[in-house]
């Protein structure tokens, strides 16, 4: 076993993780700990998640080697693996049907939720529609205005959404008025956290819900090409996506794996969402990780084209992992990932969420340094549907400013 | 002794409960904030509980939230609030002083030099709401050296297990708090209230403090029945937010005055 496995204890991954919330909430984090480790393994449960998974949401996902794209890199090979292709539209949907069994086999009737992109709102109020369970999503005013198409997704679902206009009216503010209506509705109501953030137990239970992208993608690439890849690559806001993919390979010292945080504006610019390569540590929402916040631990303005990954923290083990250098953190900015999300529709036929387009990014620089024999697998966590008119309005950008130059 | 265990002391004796007013350091206004502090005190509050402004104050409602971030706009930070101790200690200000402030502000000033200041500079104690027991350990061991309460909640939620916990490590006073909920005024208090603190004083001698919801002197006097104080926050940014700009320190004295009253026996005990 990895040190990393062996780290995780009571609900720290290192020093990192921790529950620092409000008494209140006491009661159901430990509720939430004990009823999860009882119902886990439980055949039943683990019977019901399959099931769904399989008949509802359509996995297992393919993996999709590129062929145009990667034809100057000759002998190179690079596999996408296909989340886009859920029901729903991205890796959401994993932990969201799960975590809404767990919560109405622990007798919740009603769901809170927030949302950065949209994705894992639309993913929740899909849960909650067949599982007949109520649901509100809270989203950050500014979020709602940039993916419109999942507002109306939430909304035809049945879901309550509340517009959040607090702070900077993206994800994490989502968040804070998220974990409020928990604390005001303990009885019934099951926080349904979307990433690998947050208090003990989310960080454990997001990564083990999310752990099928890894576990599915690791048995389909040595079934295609006979060997683990060289290299894993994920895009990281929370780092949902990325702790599920790299959980399969975290004991497989041969595969290098790397997270991609946006870049946003540049590194240096003051305007990214890179706590994991220019935060430092702090408490955010309930967990001790790498932030972006002043001197002051004043938590700072993030910026991102993709709101997904739009946030000032990095999830607790992903933190950990930095520290031990069993990953290795990189960023991408919003012209590059656009870029690669054009790329990726022109020549591959495929339209990648934002987010996800960080990770494509990523991969074809990285592709440019690699012997001809190289293995690279990247996690294509959801599906651009939702970024097209945020998307096409800056690539227009890009090219004008271009031209003048 | 202690300051805050000196106080709880006299107004037992007094056959008076405690009234623990909530401000901000710099709201609304940094200059005005000194004497609007001493105003709180000279008019009757026992012991009062100084806000560290954070921005995202998670235990807030939206009350709180807006006056806490009109501080932080207001350029207030951990160190400013900590020479506003200094400042109001100077002026001769004996009341009990306690931060209520979120984990990340302490964590960035950094615990070692922030049990050194607030102690030197008067501070008393912390609440700090998203810091539980169960995590408190090593901020404990630090504010304990210099001497510094560290005040715990019990909430409606606390489980016995807990309480027993909470209890163990509770100094200064236990804050119970009214609701499942987050600070804000409130229409009326929880019927189960008075059946929680009971709970409550059944496994601890420490005085218990009332807060969450605590809106004006009808809801001061109710707990005064059965708690050894009661906190107030929301209600008095309130008062604040609805006075002109002229006339902020007087109608918060005004206010206070009546919450203190409210917090006197009508029969004292002999």
């Amino acid at each position: 076993m990895s040190v990393e496995l062996k780290a995780q204890v009571e609900g720290f991954f290192g020093q990192y993780g921790g529950a620092y919330v409000a008494e209140t909430l006491i009661r159901n984090l430990e509720e939430l700990n004990r009823e999860y480790a009882r119902i886990k393994d439980e055949p039943d449960f683990r019977k019901e998640i399959a099931d769904l998974l399989k008949n509802f949401v359509g996995r297992p996902t393919p993996i999709t080697a590129l062929h145009r794209l990667t034809a100057s890199h000759a002998g190179a090979k690079l596999y996408l693996k296909r989340e886009d292709l859920t029901h729903t539209g991205a890796h959401k949907i994993n932990n969201a049907l799960a975590q809404a069994i767990l919560a109405k086999r622990m007798g919740k009737t009603r769901i809170v939720a927030e949302t950065g992109a949209g994705q894992h709102g639309v993913a929740v109020a899909t849960a909650c529609s067949l599982l007949g369970l109520t649901c509100v999503v809270y989203m950050g005013a500014v979020d709602a205005e940039r993916q419109a198409p999942n507002v109306q997704r939430m909304n035809l679902l049945g879901a309550e959404l509340h517009l959040v206009h607090a702070g900077q009216k993206t994800l994490k503010d989502a968040i804070s008025e998220a974990i409020r209506d928990w604390i005001t509705n303990v009885e019934d109501t099951h926080y349904l956290l979307g990433s690998a953030v947050g208090p003990s137990p989310f960080p454990d239970m997001v990564r083990d819900f999310q752990s099928i992208i890894g576990d599915e993608a690791r048995a389909q690439i040595l079934e295609a090409e006979g060997r683990l890849p060289d290299y894993v690559i994920a895009c990281v806001g929370g780092g949902s996506n990325a702790i599920g993919m790299f959980n399969a390979f975290l004991a497989d010292p041969e595969v290098k794996l790397v997270g991609v945080q946006a870049a946003g504006e540049g590194l240096e610019s003051g305007k990214h969402a890179s706590p994991l390569l220019k935060g430092t540590l702090g408490i955010i929402q309930g967990s001790l990780t790498y932030m972006l916040q002043d001197a002051d631990g004043q938590i700072l303005e993030t910026h991102s084209i993709a709101p997904g990954l739009d946030y000032p923290g990095a999830g607790p083990q992903h933190s950990h992992l930095k520290d031990t250098g069993r990953v290795e953190y990189t960023s991408i900015n919003d012209k590059e990932a656009l870029l690669a999300f054009e790329e990726l529709c022109r020549k591959e036929g495929i339209l990648p969420a934002l987010e996800s387009s960080h990770a494509v990014a990523y991969a074809l620089k990285l592709l440019d340094t690699l012997p001809s024999d190289a293995l690279v697998l990247v996690n294509l966590s959801g599906r651009g549907d939702k970024d097209l008119s945020q998307a096409i309005a800056a690539l227009k950008d890009i090219k004008q400013s271009e031209v003048l130059v | 002794m202690n300051r805050i265990d000196a106080v709880f002391a006299e107004l037992r004796e007094k056959g008076e409960s405690a009234l623990i007013p909530y401000i901000p350091v710099g709201y609304p206004t940094v200059e005005g904030s000194a004497s609007l502090i001493q105003a709180i005190a000279e008019a009757g509050a026992d012991i009062i509980e100084l806000g560290v402004p954070y921005a995202d104050a998670l235990a807030d409602g939206p009350t709180i939230q807006e006056a806490s971030l009109q501080a932080v706009t207001n350029g207030v930070n951990l160190k400013a609030c900590i020479s506003m101790v200094q400042e109001l200690r100077s002026r001769g200000l004996q009341t009990p002083i306690v931060f209520m402030g979120y984990c990340n502000s302490f964590l960035a000033y950094g615990l070692e030099a922030l049990a050194e200041d607030a102690k030197q500079a008067g501070v008393d104690g912390f609440i700090i709401p998203d810091l539980p027991s169960t995590m408190a350990k090593p901020y404990v061991e630090i504010f304990e050296s210099k001497g510094l309460k560290n005040i715990f909640f019990l909430a409606p939620t606390t489980s016995k297990e807990r309480e027993a916990a909470v209890v163990d490590q509770g100094q200064g006073f236990l804050y119970c708090i009214s609701v499942t909920g987050v600070t804000g005024e409130r229409k009326s208090l929880p019927e189960e209230l008075p059946a929680f603190v009971k709970q409550a004083r059944s496994v601890t001698n420490l005085p218990l403090a009332v807060g969450f919801g605590i809106s004006n002197e009808h809801h001061v006097r109710e707990v005064s029945e059965y708690a050894d104080g009661a906190i107030v926050g929301s209600a008095l940014i309130n008062v604040i937010r609805q006075a002109a700009p002229e006339n902020v320190e007087n109608e918060v004295r005004h206010f206070i005055q009546k919450l203190k009253q409210a917090t006197r026996k009508e029969v004292a005990p002999i």
